[in-house]
């Protein structure tokens, strides 16, 4: 299926998606900051990963001097994102603002759902997991699309 | 995922080494080591290492295939405070960064 995110001549980005599917993302803003205030969320962990793992006090020293500065560039992506939720067409900035956040997403659901090299997608019409998976598989289309788009 | 990071160092051959002091430690240069994950797309860890140190795409997609089929991939080195930067930038792209000694 081809990607929601096209280079327009005039530099911007289009950004190809529905009404319903901009319902669902409309859900994810708040979700991404509750991990960020929650100091006990396991997929907190996934989002700052340790540093220096041979060097407790060298890690903590690498937390200090880096998480603020990190968790405020998360919180101001998350605002782009959702302030141009709407928007048909996205400046380069925005586009990565919504990649980044996209992508932050994926990692915590990743955790939520336990998502390993070999998790199997094709569940059935009852699986508990069926919805939190083509959120994932929503959100990958999502992600590999931006990437295409975007230059480095 | 964490169990990938336990890499243990060969111990020293000679028992009476002195030991290493400030100006020593200062002078050894640091690693940054990205590992795979399972979430992280192919295409997305290449265009961060294009984006982040402006890679070619040959070497970046050469490194991000490291990180797949090995399991990690050395992305960069320099000093201690290079090391941090180039970690913070590549956690703020959510991508599974650790840093140590070269030695």
């Amino acid at each position: 299926m081809r990607g929601p995110f096209k280079r327009a001549r005039d530099g911007r980005y289009k950004v190809m998606l529905g009404a319903a599917e901009r319902e669902v993302l409309a859900t994810l803003p708040d979700q991404l900051r509750g991990v960020l205030a929650d100091p006990g969320d396991k997929a907190l962990a996934r989002l700052f990963p340790a540093a220096i793992t041979d060097d407790p006090v060298g890690d903590a020293e690498f937390t200090m001097r880096t998480q603020g500065d990190l968790t405020d560039g998360r919180l101001a992506g998350i605002e782009t994102f959702e302030r141009t939720m709407t928007a048909d067409k996205l400046t380069e900035d925005e586009l990565l603002a919504w990649l980044r956040t996209l992508n932050d997403l994926r990692l915590v659901l990743g955790v939520r759902l336990d998502i390993t090299e070999d998790t199997n997608f094709s569940v059935g019409a009852e699986d508990p997991r069926l919805p939190g998976y083509e959120l994932y598989r929503f959100l990958t289309w999502l992600v590999d699309s931006a990437v295409e788009a975007l230059p480095v | 995922m964490r169990a990938h990071t336990t890499e243990t160092m060969p111990a020293p051959v000679e028992a009476d080494l002195p030991s290493e002091d400030a100006d020593i430690e200062a002078d050894i240069p640091w690693i940054v080591l990205v590992w795979n994950d399972p979430v992280n797309l192919m295409s997305y860890v290449t265009w961060v290492f294009q984006k982040l140190f402006g890679y070619p795409r040959e070497k970046a997609t050469r490194l991000m295939l490291d990180v797949h089929q090995k399991g990690k991939a050395v992305v960069s080195n320099g000093s201690r405070s290079e090391a941090e930067r180039d970690v913070a930038r590549l956690h703020a792209y959510g991508l599974w960064a650790t840093m140590q000694k070269d030695r």
